[in-house]
């Protein structure tokens, strides 16, 4: 891999306080992490460990306190909002719990949606849809709106959209919170093969121990801090 | 994003909440329909009465006797006798005067052949015609000379043609006898059609006025003097010149006591159209009110809207959508929608208005510069009550956004 020299996301001492009146709210307390491309990390961790706050700061959806934060080798800790929001265009993946699809808007409408703010041409847009569409599997749904979809194919969808731009990072928020055991396995598989074939860097944030087992590395978070960020033994002999 | 794309997408949206934006639509449009109706309403009756003004003569200044009081009485205007041909003619060699006529009027009897007809005659020079802007259907009009001699020969107008010589042949040639006086018919008048009263103007005989002085009322004045000033523009001079002329010719000071009155039919003119632009004033009023309305009706639902698609504004904006981005959409929305409904206003209120036209037989006008009016001003409607959602979604924070049930 080509990129391999440069670390796709590199954070140290990343510090997220949230100031509520009286009451300061340590939601991380000194993160250092570096994902470097090609891999596939899950973040595992209770409700208030700190996970979804770093997920929406990696994102750019948010601002660290303090610390530092490269993205693609990149100074991304402190841009404004509208450079944020052209980096999120143009370089990265959202994958949602509850998919977050327009609704009475067909599926491939909705996967086309990041490239209408990266200004790609409309005849571009299309093709680089149904492209997409057919590698997460679901080309034949394309007309499809998200109500006349199961919740397994309204993810691929969402998972489809987050590759339309050829993202550096892909950053799935419990992707498969609101799915049942076979579909929630399926996805999962998904994301595996995303990685295996196409190389994507993938990042899973979820508090199941089964989801996180999918991916090569667990990152482990309890109260703001990184406890634990180990291979993962069950793939190690295999990968 | 484009401006095509941006419209494009707010087109998309409202199309996704068909009902919603039809209704939301609803209220610019019944304000615009309405403008546009009234407005053709207001405007036809206008230039009617203005096309009835501009009937009854160019640039016309007419001169009428005072009032006199006898016996503690007062006469009204008109009831002095004090207007002769001869101040006619010294008004006609004053500067921008183009044509005087007098006008002695008489309500009389009249029968040829085997009709009679009771009408009204007027006695005029032969400038009569130039200042009414009156032509001839047939036949010849009279002569100086015919006024030098006070000629026997009358001018019928169509109404009068139609009473007395019903079976359609020319009367020109025939003999009519007003009040008694056999007098030889040399022309018909082109029809003038109803005036600004609703007199039907074409119920009227012409015979010089020397004639109608000498041989009919008898008098040695007129009952008006018609001024035709050379040009509008000269109008209000003239009017001072005749004044001064007659102040003089009848020795009057102070003018107080003018003993004659001189009016410009500008000054009607300008009193209808000074009507006219109260009631467009009016209306513009009841047009912004209605307008206004109809753009709290849209701030109202893209609030709602704003709220409803808070998860939908916090996904796009976390594939990318700038806040600006957004700004710009959700007022392309709000914009679309009082635009297009501002469009559908004009329709119905252009289809209204022939409607009007046809069932009450009104004259109506739609004046161009409305409906340009309407629709820009629904455009700006819809920018000035769409900003504020817009903001408030532009604003939004997109994780909290994402966040929301």
């Amino acid at each position: 891999m080509s990129e391999s020299a440069v670390p796709v996301v590199r954070v140290e001492r990343l510090r997220k306080i949230y100031t509520m009146g009286e009451d300061r709210v340590i939601a991380l307390g000194g993160v250092d992490l570096t994902i470097e491309p090609g891999e596939f990390l899950s973040v595992m961790g209770p409700s208030g460990s700190g996970k979804s706050t770093f997920m929406q700061i990696i994102g750019l959806l948010d601002q660290p306190t303090d610390g530092t934060y490269y993205f693609e080798g990149k100074d991304a800790s402190n841009l404004t909002p509208d450079e944020r929001a052209d980096i999120r265009s143009r370089r990265l993946g959202f994958v949602f719990q509850s998919y977050n699809l327009l609704s009475r808007t067909s599926a491939v409408e909705n996967v086309e949606l990041p490239m209408l703010y990266a200004g790609i041409p409309e005849e571009e847009r299309r093709r680089i849809a149904l492209e997409k569409m057919e590698i997460v599997g679901i080309a034949q749904l394309a007309k499809h709106a998200p109500n006349q979809m199961s919740g397994g194919q309204q993810q691929r969808v969402a998972i489809a959209r987050s590759l339309v731009n050829n993202p550096g990072l892909i950053l799935a928020d419990e992707p498969t919170g609101a799915l049942d055991t076979k579909t929630s396995n399926d996805v999962m598989r998904l994301f595996k093969q995303l990685n295996n074939d196409l190389g994507m860097t993938i990042m899973v944030v979820t508090h199941e121990l089964d989801v996180a087992k999918n991916a090569r590395r667990i990152v482990s978070f309890r109260d703001g801090l990184i406890v634990s960020d180990k291979p993962n033994e069950q793939l190690v002999g295999v990968a | 994003m484009t401006l095509m794309a941006t419209l494009r997408l707010a087109l998309q949206a409202l199309v996704r909440n068909k009902a919603r934006s039809l209704l939301t639509m609803l209220g610019i449009v019944i304000g615009v329909a309405a403008v546009i109706v009234t407005v053709a309403i207001g405007a036809g009756a206008r230039s009617s009465v203005q096309s009835s003004i501009a009937g009854l003569g160019a640039n016309l200044i007419v001169v009428q006797p005072g009032s006199v009081t006898q016996g503690g009485a007062r006469t009204g205007f008109g009831g002095a006798s004090s207007l002769t041909p001869a101040d006619g003619m010294a008004i006609a060699q004053l500067p921008d005067v183009a044509a005087v006529s007098p006008l002695v009027t008489l309500r009389t009897q009249v029968v040829a052949g085997g009709n009679n007809w009771q009408t009204i005659v007027n006695g005029v020079a032969p400038t009569y015609t130039f200042i009414r802007d009156w032509p001839l259907a047939q036949g010849t009009f009279f002569t100086q000379s015919d006024v030098t001699a006070s000629a026997k020969v009358a001018v019928l107008g169509q109404t009068v043609v139609s009473q007395l010589f019903p079976d359609g042949n020319s009367p020109v040639g025939q003999t009519a006898l007003i009040k008694g006086v056999p007098f030889t018919v040399i022309g018909v008048l082109a029809a003038k059609g109803q005036s600004g009263t609703g007199q039907d103007q074409d119920d009227t005989i012409l015979i010089p006025y020397s004639s109608a002085m000498e041989r009919l009322t008898g008098l040695t004045t007129v009952n008006q003097l018609m001024v035709s000033a050379a040009t509008a523009d000269s109008v209000d001079a003239v009017q001072a010149e005749v004044t001064k002329l007659l102040q003089t010719r009848h020795r009057i000071v102070p003018p107080e006591n003018n003993d004659f009155q001189v009016r410009n039919l500008q000054s009607i003119a300008a009193a209808a159209s000074s009507t006219g632009a109260v009631m467009e004033f009016l209306l513009a009023g009841v047009a912004a009110v209605s307008l206004i309305v109809g753009g709290i009706g849209i701030m109202n639902i893209m609030m709602v809207s704003v709220t409803e698609r808070t998860r939908e504004i916090g996904l796009r904006m976390a594939v990318g959508a700038r806040s600006g981005t957004i700004l710009q959409q959700f007022l392309a929305e709000a914009i679309v929608l009082s635009t297009i409904g501002g469009l559908i206003g004009v329709v119905l209120g252009v289809l209204g208005t022939s409607g009007v036209a046809l069932l009450a037989k009104w004259p109506t006008t739609i004046p161009p510069i409305w409906i340009a009016l309407s629709v820009g001003f629904s455009a700006l409607v819809g920018i000035f009550f769409g900003y504020y959602p817009a903001r408030k979604a532009a604003n939004l924070n997109p994780i909290e956004a994402l966040r929301f049930e």
